[in-house]
């Protein structure tokens, strides 16, 4: 649901929490049995106890998995080794993604708190970027607890793992800590003041053109749709707005997040975010408004270029693949159209044919345009015409309210999506052709692999104490998505400091 | 918090020593010479004037944007508001260029700027009253600006010293194409062409209406109205901040106060709103169960949504904020209301409904959110103008006013299933709809379905003109319709007495 972080519309308190997360964060640090030290995720390769304990978590999960309908035939399978000698701990059957020791060990073991500190703090030490930034944590129990935030990474860490929340989002720095926000003495002195600037494309948007799945559920044909839309958006964003630091991040299920980090980005207020967002956004109209894209001639040079890359797109994704107007969904094509004799004809035509596949419908309307049968038909308008309904079929729908707020939240990268438990990694833009949303690892596979990781090198790592310690997130599948983060903060963090770069960070900026 | 000191001491023998505290270090006590018609309102007036000038001067600006207030409320075209204040600016704020014959010249600008200032200061107190003060004076000054000689425009714009960069003729000519499709003009040559970071013209962005190429903006001298009034904004909202951060410390005496406070207090605008205290007379509460009857007196946007939600069994979230608040309006009680959107959903799990959709409405009506939601019993009924001026519906949506969002002949055939069949009004709403004027066409619609009780009321002379004023307000379309069909049930013969109790 889109919306349900609007500021007006969601729960604005913290009233929902239950008994056991109100204790201070103090108290919290002190009861955290489960979480040995402080640098678990760097630490060696698990204690035997704790390695045989995941492994028998690990097989339970992977039955779960197998049970999903969703996603059950393309998830690369993982099949963890036996160990019968253990006995396994029981897990319901309904615990779903959102299990919570699975969770707990995402958290403790895989999730990039580092580089999401590094992330959001801009700067090596803390700084009130980091401090005065709202966290917004989903609960297991689905209470949504709002306005947290955090001195170090470390004790944002801490809280997810104890919470064991099932997703957090990512809200804006506010003038003041969140923490302290009612200790104020005017309500005023506590507003927001910077924040990326976000972006959310959700296949919601396209379910009226998407005819291969409905609802949740994707495949590779519509991911097309947001490959389609993170081209556009991502060179707009560059070439016309200047922004140099744009994330585009999976959203676990079936759509993307842009977080534009740049400093000039950050600090925009909600007007310049609406003009953004306006400038983007071309689809308008619900399904009683007729034709939904009605640009200005001649076309704007951002709409030219976005349709110069969206052609090609139309004929191989839309006309082949998605075949949207095969049958009884012409009659939405021909309404696009603007001859009464050429619909006509065309209606004439198509309904001797039902069979007959868009693209041969497409190619009808130019073949009887230039048959000269028409003689009261601008050979312009059709022109035009085409172009709005090529854009309608391709162009990105943003759902824009998210962007325009200064203080709408959004869930952070790299968490679980807890109806899938794929991860919401990064997509790399100059390879997002290749990117493969059901091939990104859930966290029932990435627990699994540093199992084998572990299994496969542990011999050797045991015996020299002084090699270098490997984090876990490198021994499984998310170490590509990891590095490109690294990278991409890493670049931020240049920028931020003035391009001055200290000495000893030559080699490696991010290794500690 | 600790006070800071510095505040305690004397505004006036304060030592200037940060520019933001100069306009109250040293007072000129001189009058100013006005060069130019137009004023950006950067130096505060010093000279003295009577407290009858100062509330005379200031009683007078505020009839001025109350009118212009007033234009936005009823969806007037930018002409009809130019046309329809030309009037009141003469005979309130008369503001005459330099060309001009009239020897008040000066007198009349100080007037201006005086009352700006005035103005300022019974305005800066809270948030929503700086937004709206601010809104209007960029409207009122939009409003002059456009009206003014070209030359004293143009020699005002030079007076600002904005810094904008020019284009250069070997980068305009390399951009040719793309400023021309960009700016809609025809001959990029015979402009000259000015580069300012893009975040200077938003509202430029926001409607296409500029090429943008790395974060720079390419603006044609045409839109020098669009950087002038953002920079004009930009400048007057800084100021309203730091008056805001000022006026606890003003050493104020028990003057001006009174008139400050009465001047903010009868800023009182044409809003429609409506009080949902007030439940429609006779109607007996309204129940879930009893809405899908009360539905044919709703207005067309609330019959949309509601027919959508039957046909769907879901509406999308600003269709469910639009369609709860009206019901909230009709007096739906908060147990009836979840009821029925319990009712209406039914293709969802009872646990999906309560996990999802029951907060939202108990949000709405203040049952539950923050202190202030709740003390403010949730949030108003939506007026026709919020309405028209919220976001189009996306795909999947259905919110906003049909005639707004409705391609018009999708329009046509919506009020031809809601009973709208004679031709002639069908063709008055299509060109009411062509001129945007939404409400219009909505009123027509009204009029026409419930045209005979209108002129019974009107023959009895039982209503006054003003219940029979322009609808502004869903709620008011919903009561007015509804008391208009059932005229005399349940106080027989005193239809007198009803139209009295419908004064609010």
């Amino acid at each position: 649901m889109p919306h349900s972080v609007s500021p007006e519309a969601s729960p604005v308190d913290d009233t929902q929490l239950p008994q056991t997360s109100a204790q201070p964060l103090e108290s919290v640090v002190k009861e955290e049995p489960t979480s040995p030290t402080e640098d678990v995720p760097m630490s060696d390769a698990p204690s035997p106890s704790e390695a045989a304990k995941t492994k028998v978590n690990l097989e339970d999960l992977f039955d779960d998995e197998d049970s999903d309908e969703e996603f059950s035939s393309s998830v690369p399978q993982v099949k963890a080794e036996k160990t019968p000698e253990q006995e396994p701990i029981k897990i319901k059957a309904s615990s779903g993604f959102a299990d919570p020791d699975a969770m707990r060990a995402f958290y403790q073991r895989l999730f990039p708190f580092r580089y999401l500190f590094q992330w959001l703090n801009h700067s090596p030490s803390p700084t009130n970027d980091f401090m005065h930034r709202e966290f917004a944590f989903t609960l297991q129990n689905d209470a949504y607890l709002r306005y947290q935030s955090f001195p170090t990474s470390d004790l944002l860490r801490k809280q997810a793992v104890q919470m064991i929340s099932s997703r957090f989002e990512i809200g804006p720095v506010y003038s003041t800590n969140p923490r302290e926000r009612k200790s104020l003495r005017k309500a005023s002195a506590f507003r927001p003041v910077a924040k990326e600037l976000v972006f959310d494309i959700d296949m919601t948007d396209y379910d009226d053109i998407r005819t291969c799945c409905t609802g949740a559920n994707i495949c590779l044909s519509c991911w097309t749709f947001i490959t389609m839309a993170i081209k556009v958006v991502d060179v707009a964003l560059r070439e016309d707005f200047g922004f140099k630091h744009i994330l585009w991040v999976y959203s676990g299920r079936r759509g993307a997040h842009a977080w534009v980090c740049d400093k000039r980005a950050r600090e925009m207020d909600d007007q310049r975010r609406r003009a953004v967002a306006s400038y983007l956004e071309l689809v308008k109209g619900g399904a009683q408004g007729g034709k939904k894209v009605n640009p200005k001639r001649p076309l704007h040079p951002h709409l030219d270029r976005s349709l110069d890359i969206l052609r090609s797109h139309f004929q191989t994704s839309i006309l082949l693949e998605q075949d949207p107007w095969a049958g009884e969904r012409s009659t939405h094509l021909l309404d696009l159209l603007p001859d009464p004799t050429l619909r006509a004809a065309l209606s004439k035509k198509w309904d001797s044919a039902p069979s007959r596949p868009s693209s041969s419908k497409w190619a009808d309307i130019d073949a009887l345009a230039s048959s000269g049968a028409l003689s009261s038909l601008n050979p312009t308008t059709l022109k035009e015409a085409k172009q709005d309904i090529v854009l309608e079929y391709t162009y990105p729908r943003l759902d824009a309210e998210v962007s325009k707020k200064l203080n709408h939240l959004l869930k952070s990268p790299f968490c679980v999506h807890p109806g899938t438990g794929r991860v919401c990694v990064p997509i790399d833009t100059r390879k997002v052709e290749e990117f493969d949303p059901l091939g990104v690892p859930t966290v029932t596979q990435l627990l699994g692999e540093i199992d084998e990781w572990d299994r496969e090198n542990g011999g050797e790592e045991g015996g020299d104490g002084s090699q270098k310690k490997v984090p876990d997130w490198e021994k499984t599948s998310m170490k590509p998505y990891v590095e490109f983060f690294r990278l991409f903060v890493a670049g931020l963090l240049k920028e931020e400091r003035g391009g001055v770069k200290r000495e000893r960070e030559e080699g490696d900026p991010m290794e500690f | 918090m600790i006070r800071q000191d510095f505040s305690r001491v004397d505004p006036k023998r304060r030592p200037a020593l940060d520019w933001k505290k100069r306009q109250f270090a040293a007072p000129g006590f001189a009058a100013q010479d006005y060069a130019h018609r137009l004023n950006f309102y950067t130096v505060p007036p010093t000279a003295e004037i009577t407290l009858e000038e100062f509330e005379v001067w200031a009683i007078a600006r505020l009839k001025v944007l109350s009118e212009l207030e007033a234009c936005a409320f009823r969806n007037r075209s930018a002409d009809e508001t130019a046309a329809y204040m030309g009037a009141i600016l003469e005979k309130h704020m008369p503001l005459h260029a330099n060309s001009s014959r009239g020897g008040t010249l000066q007198e009349e600008r100080r007037k201006d700027h005086y009352s700006h200032f005035i103005l300022r200061l019974a305005f800066a107190a809270t948030e929503e009253l700086r937004r709206r003060f601010a809104r209007l004076e960029t409207m009122l000054f939009r409003l002059r600006f456009k009206d003014d000689d070209l030359k004293e425009r143009q020699g005002f714009v030079d007076s600002l010293g904005l810094e904008w960069e020019r284009v250069e003729e070997g980068e305009r000519r390399e951009l040719g194409a793309e400023l021309a499709a960009a700016s809609g003009l025809k001959r990029v040559e015979e402009q000259g062409w000015f580069k300012v970071d893009w975040e200077r013209v938003p509202e430029l962005v926001e409607q296409r209406r500029v090429f943008l190429r790395r974060g720079k903006a390419y603006v044609p001298a045409r839109e020098q109205l669009s950087l002038v009034v953002a920079e004009f904004t930009r400048r007057l909202d800084e100021a309203l901040e730091l008056t805001a951060r000022a006026l606890p410390r003003l050493d104020e005496d028990d003057r001006l106060a009174p008139i400050l406070a009465h001047l903010s207090q009868s800023f009182t605008a044409p809003d429609a709103a409506y009080s949902s205290s007030d439940a429609v007379d006779g109607l007996s509460t309204p129940t879930a169960a009893s809405i899908d009857t009360l539905a044919q007196h709703f207005p067309l946007c609330m019959q949309n949504l509601h027919q959508t939600l039957r046909a769907n069994s879901h509406l999308k979230h600003y269709g469910r904020l639009q369609y709860t608040l009206f019901l909230k309006g009709i007096g739906l009680s908060l147990d009836e209301c979840i009821l029925f959107w319990r009712r209406s959903f039914k293709l969802l799990t009872d646990e999906k409904f309560a996990k999802e959709y029951k907060y939202n409405i108990r949000h709405v009506y203040g049952d539950v959110g923050g202190d202030a939601n709740r003390r403010g019993r949730g949030y108003t009924p939506y007026s026709c103008q919020k309405i028209l001026t919220e976001a189009l519906p996306g795909p999947g949506q259905s919110h906003g006013c049909p005639y707004r969002t409705f391609g018009v002949d999708n329009l046509v055939a919506l009020l031809q299933r809601t009973g709208v069949n004679e031709r002639e009004v069908l063709g008055l709403v299509r060109e009411d709809v062509k001129k945007q004027r939404y409400h219009i066409a909505c009123n027509r619609v009204f009029e026409w379905a419930h045209r005979r009780e209108i002129r019974k009321v009107k023959e009895e002379g039982s209503w006054g003109a003003a219940e029979l004023d322009t609808i502004l307000h869903p709620n008011t379309y919903f009561k007015r319709g509804w008391m208009l069909k059932h005229l005399g049930e349940g106080n027989v013969g005193v239809v007198g007495g009803d139209g009295e109790r419908m004064e609010e």
